[in-house]
């Protein structure tokens, strides 16, 4: 293991490499460029032995990602942005086949207006097609996500595409000190491309003929159970690799200062490194704050957060995405999980913000935690929903 | 010995595929089939075919299919071929197999950028001059004059866009022109494309009896009169000339083709069509022949 300093675009980058990915398929997109420009260097530097298959398209970058991943390949892409919704079509078409790629997503605002900074609107679009869908804090984690996608995308108990989100230039271009793991325990920890079907010639094979409602229910049926595996799975290999290259997580969820904490934080992404500092920040005035950090926002850790909240005195979502009309999706997804669990939510507020890449810092968070927690001290009921914004 | 064609035909499309009758489809793929057995892997986008291969888990080819969305196929296409190549496999042919629709209009884009690369796999665009499975909708290949649903009173006011052409402009190793009427010469043209490293571009003319309202009996006969009447030329082409092929090379000398209005009126699309607009089309396929001859 090495330390390298890297940007959260050159760590995917690096972690598709240290995977051997055997093809990639993309198109230029601001803020996911550098991802395919590392990567084009790598192969024809001779450093990567893959195939770079540049794209006309973020519509086709998917495709054919997913045409090289059917013929047995281990392939991958990114994008952002109006590329993820470009190729959204696909995005459904991958998962619903049950062949495993990775992608990175480097989110950023989507437009109009033109905006290339991030917030999680983006990502958040995607959030019912069937991918295992997760989202790191800083560099490190990113790289370790990344490798850890191809180890869960083709673990058979799974067999769905995996996306790793990154916010764009927070993360995706800012240099950090990454520990990189060395090749040979990756390629003993990873193993060859495992695939549930492979269609390259070796015996006829038909995917996607139409299927009568009855049969088409049951394959997505499938694939809700998968997702239900798949927690397991992303335990297994977050445990697995923590044993191997020094770094575990905690699974679906990183729990920050929540053990003996009667608020709790719900974040996703790289703000939650403010909402930390906001924490530490609060603790030392006396505050019994904690942070759930959401690392998989599929399958969605519904227990876990159940568990975490359930003996708060208060919750509040951070939301990096609005659904119109409605509230945040992070918000929305935790209220209708725990109802599985209870029927009782303690005091709950959505706060959303940071859209259109509104930079938000720690003395935001602290203040919008204490002005929380002053209102329920005094009896009061905060509002559920609120949108904070500032210049 | 190599078998004859008709004889190695058979059981390439399976029994119980779900065409109409009359439909050219399964007389395209079995020449397929013939020329690559099962050692093929069909990259198909959302039209008609996606209905002839059947309903799963059944499959109505001796072979390997990909159902894809409307506008990837050349797409998905290239990351197989790309994956073979990485993986060493050179027994498997891969090919995209595309209507119309998904190759002039909405698949335009992924074709072009396929066509560019220089893709090693072979497109095949079946041409029945509309949107056929959604119901005999235009599209940028039905000829001017023709009847769709959405043309449904005047008429296609626009010509067909030859994306043949097109294919050639991409410098291309091979395209070639064929007819489901005529397979001997698409066999050839599939051996001869199989024999060449990159993107190849067929352009297989389909008459649809359904979509061109004629009797389900003349499909055969439909198609050999566009190439008799000069409408529907084959050709190669490849290193940087045009090849007239055999079934085409009477009609170069104009005397010998058939009258374009004996084409016109088996097909009730063209029932409407009005003395004006013969010879609208008439100057259409002597400028066709113009381009062909100035190319050979």
């Amino acid at each position: 293991m090495a330390i390298q300093v890297l940007t959260g675009n050159y760590s995917v980058a690096l972690a598709a490499k240290l995977a051997r990915v055997d093809v990639v398929a993309a198109y230029p997109i601001t803020p996911q460029t550098s991802i395919v420009e590392k990567l084009s260097e790598y192969i024809e530097k001779g450093e990567l032995d893959a195939k770079m298959i540049r794209v006309e398209s973020e519509h086709s970058a998917l495709a054919a990602t997913f045409g090289a991943a059917l013929a047995g390949a281990r392939a991958f892409t990114a994008t952002s942005s109006h590329g993820l919704l470009y190729m959204h079509e696909w995005v459904h078409w991958v998962s619903r086949a049950r062949v495993p790629v990775v992608m990175a997503i480097v989110t950023r605002t989507i437009g109009t207006p033109w905006n290339i900074w991030p917030d999680h609107g983006d990502f958040m679009d995607q959030r019912d097609a069937g991918w295992i869908m997760s989202f790191g804090m800083d560099n490190q984690e990113i790289l370790d996500l990344t490798l850890q996608a191809f180890k869960i995308s083709e673990d058979p108990r799974v067999y769905l595409p995996v996306m790793v989100g990154l916010e764009g230039f927070i993360l995706g271009h800012t240099s950090m000190p990454v520990d990189v793991p060395d090749q040979k325990l990756v390629d003993e920890w990873l193993g060859p491309r495992r695939q549930g079907y492979v269609i390259d010639g070796s015996e006829p094979l038909a995917l996607g003929n139409l299927a009568w409602p009855e049969d088409t229910e049951e394959f997505f049926m499938d694939i809700q159970e998968s997702m239900e595996e798949a927690k397991k799975v992303i335990k297994e290999v977050d445990k697995e690799y923590g044993r191997i290259f020094g770094r575990e997580y905690g699974g679906l969820i990183e729990y920050y200062r929540c053990s003996d904490a009667k608020y709790i934080m719900v974040s996703m992404g790289a703000w939650s490194g403010d909402l930390k500092e906001a924490i530490n920040l609060l603790r030392d005035n006396g505050y019994p704050v904690g942070l759930a950090r959401i690392r998989y926002f599929r399958p969605f850790p519904d227990k876990e957060i159940y568990e975490v909240i359930r003996g708060a005195k208060g919750v509040i979502v951070f939301d990096r995405a609005i659904s119109f009309g409605s509230m945040g999706p992070l918000f929305m997804d935790l209220v209708a999980n725990t109802l599985k669990h209870t029927r009782r939510i303690s005091v709950i507020q959505n706060i959303v913000a940071g859209i259109g890449g509104v930079n938000i810092t720690y003395t935001d968070f602290t203040g919008l935690i204490k002005d929380f927690i002053s209102i329920i001290e005094s009896g009061g009921e905060p509002p559920v929903f609120k949108w904070y914004h500032r210049r | 010995m190599v078998e004859p064609l008709h004889i190695r035909m058979r059981n390439t499309i399976m029994s119980g595929d779900a065409a109409c009758p009359g439909c050219p489809i399964p007389l395209g793929l079995k020449v397929v089939g013939a020329v690559f057995g099962n050692k093929v892997i069909l990259v198909i986008p959302a039209c008609c075919t996606s209905v002839v291969m059947g309903a799963w888990p059944g499959n109505g080819f001796n072979g390997s299919v990909i159902h894809v969305a409307f506008a990837s196929a050349a797409a998905v296409a290239s990351g197989i071929a790309e994956a073979l190549e990485k993986r060493g496999i050179r027994d498997t042919q891969v090919i995209a197999w595309a209507g119309d629709g998904g190759t002039a209009d909405i698949g335009m884009a992924s074709l072009s950028g396929a066509a560019e690369r220089n893709e090693n796999f072979i497109y095949i665009m079946y041409d029945n001059e509309a949107y056929m499975n959604t119901g005999i909708q235009r599209s940028s290949s039905t000829p001017y004059g023709a009847w769709t649903t959405t043309t449904p009173v005047i008429g296609k006011r626009e010509h067909k866009k030859d994306v043949a052409r097109i294919m050639i402009a991409h410098g291309v190793p091979y395209v070639a022109t064929a007819s489901i009427a005529y397979p001997h010469d698409f066999e050839a043209k599939l051996r001869r494309a199989a024999k060449i490293r990159g993107f190849k571009f067929i352009h297989l003319h389909a008459p649809c009896p359904v979509g061109w309202r004629f009797d389900p009996g003349l499909t055969i006969k439909v198609a050999k009169l566009a190439v008799e009447t000069g409408m529907w030329i084959l050709y190669e082409y490849y290193e940087g000339r045009l090849r007239l092929s055999g079934p085409s090379r009477p009609y170069i000398d104009e005397s010998k083709r058939k009258l374009i209005i004996e084409y016109l009126k088996l097909q009730g699309r063209f029932r409407r069509i009005t003395d004006k607009e013969v010879l609208e089309i008439e100057t259409y396929v002597k400028q066709a022949w113009d381009w062909v001859k100035k190319h050979m």
